[in-house]
């Protein structure tokens, strides 16, 4: 059998060489090294020997303690305000040299929630910067997933018609595709600019001068849904095309089947077009949510990570690590743990997404 | 590799130009300047003197963009490919040094002499970088303005204390003629973070690391002084005088349009605010405790530690510290001369020239940024911790979180040789 494979498929592995050869050197390998670097303290710069140090870079990554905390009362045992709120021991004394707590020593608040009377237990990680990170990039790729995937199937759909030129409507979705996302990204910088940007320009406009300008990528509320809003535009002509292909596919006798049985838009959509496009949707929906996971250049160039960690993402983290602080080790233990997160994620929708009655 | 090299450019140079001067071996040479097209003239034109200068050596440039310049540097280090002689950012040297990637200079001691303490890179005792130049920053604002405003003009030996600086940004928010008070440069990320601003900290007190003994941050940058810096610092904003978040386009052009009464920015651009406005003044960073502070130290020239050409790099270094060379620089680019000699040869920066005030600056109150090799990352979260407090985040919290960070940098490199 394994020579059957190999000798007989021997013009197969030759055109496959080239390709497979290239993925070898230049995906497989740096993961296989990423994985070993995470176990050490290997460096981009020093002339230190690499040692090796177990999971210390995963622990130091994902540490996450509780404490919960009885507000501060004062003499008469009334409950300490400030600003309205009860005021609690400060964290500090908890988490920076205390002997009785070494278990929070350096970590940080991340959240907090109210447990029960005036407690309030808090969250604290040792590494808050990529926890935040890990819950923008889920909340981006939750976001960007369904929203990108319909609004590309709408695109096809308006676009799979036969109109006049009907060609030019297709380029001009599929052009944002085409750009480099580095220059797509500066000029969605200048739009949201806080002062004289086009979109405040616009929504003033709009509203006769009631609309107050939003610093959009300086706020940390606006940020992260600012990097959302032109992340799906950029993007979503690339999924429009996969679904148009799909589009295509579908044989032109099943909707004439139903125009003779007088079956409404709404359900040749539903019974025709939508199972006919199984297949597709499966991969959009995979192919998106790989792609969102791995969000990086719109970061680097719009806010690198701010303001206050609002737009910190996974992979920003991982360069930003072992270029930027030079911790080849910190930054490979990220990329280790993406790859886990890709992966099941990956493999859920397939568990979800797969053929029921195929046996 | 390097006889052939240098038969095979002997064969060429003597079929091509026969009867040319024979055998110059070849320096290889990598510097930041690509796209700035008035440094790469004078740039070339130095090498084009020092080639004809002498018959041993010819040196052979490659340039890079700013931007990418540092990681073709590292690149080049792990591949083994670095050239001969590099230019190196002062405060990144002793990284550098200490990676082993550098090799001391050999410097002929007169030409250093009276040299300014910035340009100096020095690592472990010894100069492994020299610059022809230096640069510093100080507070740029109009005569006018000042008139108006009814506030004294700081001096050299008498700074504005901490109250005065507030009392000036008041009264310059309250005039209500600017859009803000104070022009802080914050569209410019990256290295002008901890160039421009680490020294507020030092001038209350603080620091980036502890300088006794470069092991730790603890209590230097997250002490008493640290935290009065860092609620000094995001009071600016909290309080409307300068703003957090800035366009380039203001950064560039805000102050010469009066929107700003007051700019934080450097000699480099002293000479489009002196067109922009014919009653400019130049005046000292803010006392706020323990002196005034501004960064020193600019671009060096700098010996591959793999160099094979040690000695033909060092004359090319002697040569380019001529004070005719540091005087170049400084008319074609407005940079500080190295020595007061050469300043004296230059209209801007000879006594009494417009720009004199910088050589003043950088002598008097230039302070070098932390001479560690664990600069670069330090200086890469004290950027973000400024631009957090800036933007509002807790400043005891994020101090606290930017010194764990420095420690267990420093820690997870042995110490950094210190």
């Amino acid at each position: 059998m394994a020579s059957k494979f190999t000798v007989s498929h021997r013009s197969g592995w030759l055109m496959a060489g080239p390709a497979f050869g290239l993925m070898v050197a230049f995906v497989l390998l740096p993961f296989v090294f990423a994985v070993a670097f995470s176990f050490t303290n290997q460096r981009l710069i020093s002339p230190n020997p690499t040692e090796f140090v177990g999971l210390t870079n995963y622990e130091q990554l994902l540490g996450l303690g509780l404490l919960t905390l009885d507000p501060l009362k004062d003499a008469s045992g009334a409950v300490q305000m400030k600003d309205g709120e009860p005021e609690y021991p400060s964290l500090r004394s908890y988490t920076r040299n205390n002997p009785d707590y070494p278990q929070y020593d350096g970590k940080r608040e991340w959240f907090s929630f109210s447990s029960g009377g005036d407690a309030r237990t808090f969250v604290l990680a040792s590494d808050v910067v990529f926890m935040k990170a890990v819950v923008n990039t889920f909340l981006f790729v939750i976001i960007v997933a369904p929203l990108q995937g319909g609004l590309a199937l709408g695109l096809a759909l308006l676009i799979n018609q036969k109109l006049r030129g009907i060609n030019v409507f297709r380029t001009i979705y599929f052009m944002p595709v085409v750009v480099s996302i580095v220059v797509v990204s500066i000029l969605w910088k200048i739009i949201y600019d806080g002062n004289s940007g086009l979109l405040n320009n616009i929504l003033s406009g709009l509203t006769f001068g009631a609309f107050q300008p939003v610093d959009w990528l300086g706020n940390t509320n606006t940020a992260l849904g600012a990097i959302i809003g032109m992340s799906i535009w950029q993007a979503v002509g690339f999924h429009m095309v996969i679904w148009l292909s799909g589009l295509q596919t579908i044989s032109p006798t099943l909707y004439e089947a139903a125009a003779i049985e007088g079956a409404s838009k709404w359900q040749v959509f539903r019974y025709i077009t939508w199972p006919g496009l199984r297949n597709t949707a499966v991969l959009v929906l995979i192919v998106i949510t790989m792609q969102a996971f791995g969000l990086f250049a719109q970061i680097n160039v719009m806010t690198k990570g701010g303001p206050i960690d609002s737009t910190q993402t996974i992979v920003f983290q991982a360069i930003q690590r072992g270029y930027g602080k030079q911790d080849i080790s910190g930054g490979s233990a990220i990329s280790v743990i993406l790859f886990l997160i890709v992966l099941s994620v990956s493999l859920v929708q397939r568990y979800l997404t797969r053929d029921k009655e195929a046996k | 590799m390097t006889l052939h090299k240098t038969m095979a450019g002997a064969m060429l140079a003597s079929t091509l130009f026969a009867g040319a001067a024979l055998a110059q071996t070849e320096l290889t040479m990598w510097y930041h300047g690509a796209g700035n097209e008035t440094e790469m003239v004078l740039v070339n034109e130095m090498l084009a003197e020092f080639n004809a200068s002498q018959s041993d050596w010819k040196v052979v440039i490659t340039t890079f963009p700013q931007g990418a310049y540092n990681d073709s540097i590292v690149a080049g280090a792990l591949a083994g490919t670095l050239p001969d002689i590099i230019d190196i950012d002062g405060p990144i040297l002793p990284n550098w040094a200490w990676a082993g990637y550098l090799q001391p200079l050999a410097i002929d001691e007169s030409l250093i002499k009276d040299y300014l303490p910035g340009p100096k890179g020095v690592w472990d005792g010894k100069l492994y970088g020299i610059g022809m130049w230096d640069a510093a920053v100080s507070l740029v604002t109009r005569q006018a303005y000042l008139d108006e405003l009814k506030l004294r003009k700081p001096t050299l030996d008498e700074p504005w204390t901490g109250e005065e600086f507030q009392a000036a940004l008041d009264a310059a928010k309250n005039s209500g003629k600017f859009e803000y008070a104070l022009d802080l440069g914050m569209a410019w990320t990256g290295e002008w973070y901890p160039y421009a601003f680490s020294p507020f900290l030092q001038s209350f007190g603080g620091d980036m690391v502890d300088r006794t003994t470069y092991k730790t941050a603890e209590g230097a940058l997250n002490g008493e002084a640290g935290m009065a810096f860092g609620n000094w610092w995001q009071g600016l904003f909290k309080g409307g005088y300068a703003q957090a978040t800035q366009d380039g386009a203001d950064r560039d052009s805000g102050f010469a349009s009066g929107k700003y009464a007051f700019s934080w920015n450097g000699n480099w651009a002293a000479l489009g605010a002196l067109d922009a406005y014919d009653d400019v003044v130049f005046m000292p960073a803010p006392n706020f405790g323990t002196g005034s502070k501004i960064g020193a130290a600019s671009w060096q020239l700098s010996i591959s530690a793999t160099s094979k050409h040690a000695d033909g790099a060092n004359a090319f270094i002697n040569f380019a510290l001529q004070p005719s060379n540091l005087a170049r620089f400084s008319k074609g680019l407005g940079l500080i001369p190295a020595t007061a000699a050469a300043a004296e040869l230059t209209d801007n920066y000879k006594a009494g020239g417009p720009l004199a005030v910088f050589y003043d600056l950088s002598q008097r109150q230039g302070l070098l940024r932390p001479v560690t090799p664990g600069y670069p990352v330090a200086a890469k979260i004290f950027e973000k911790a400024l631009a957090d407090i800036a933007n509002g985040a807790d400043v005891e919290a994020t101090l606290d979180a930017a010194t764990d960070e420095i420690d267990a940098d420093i820690e997870k490199n042995g110490g950094y040789g210190h």
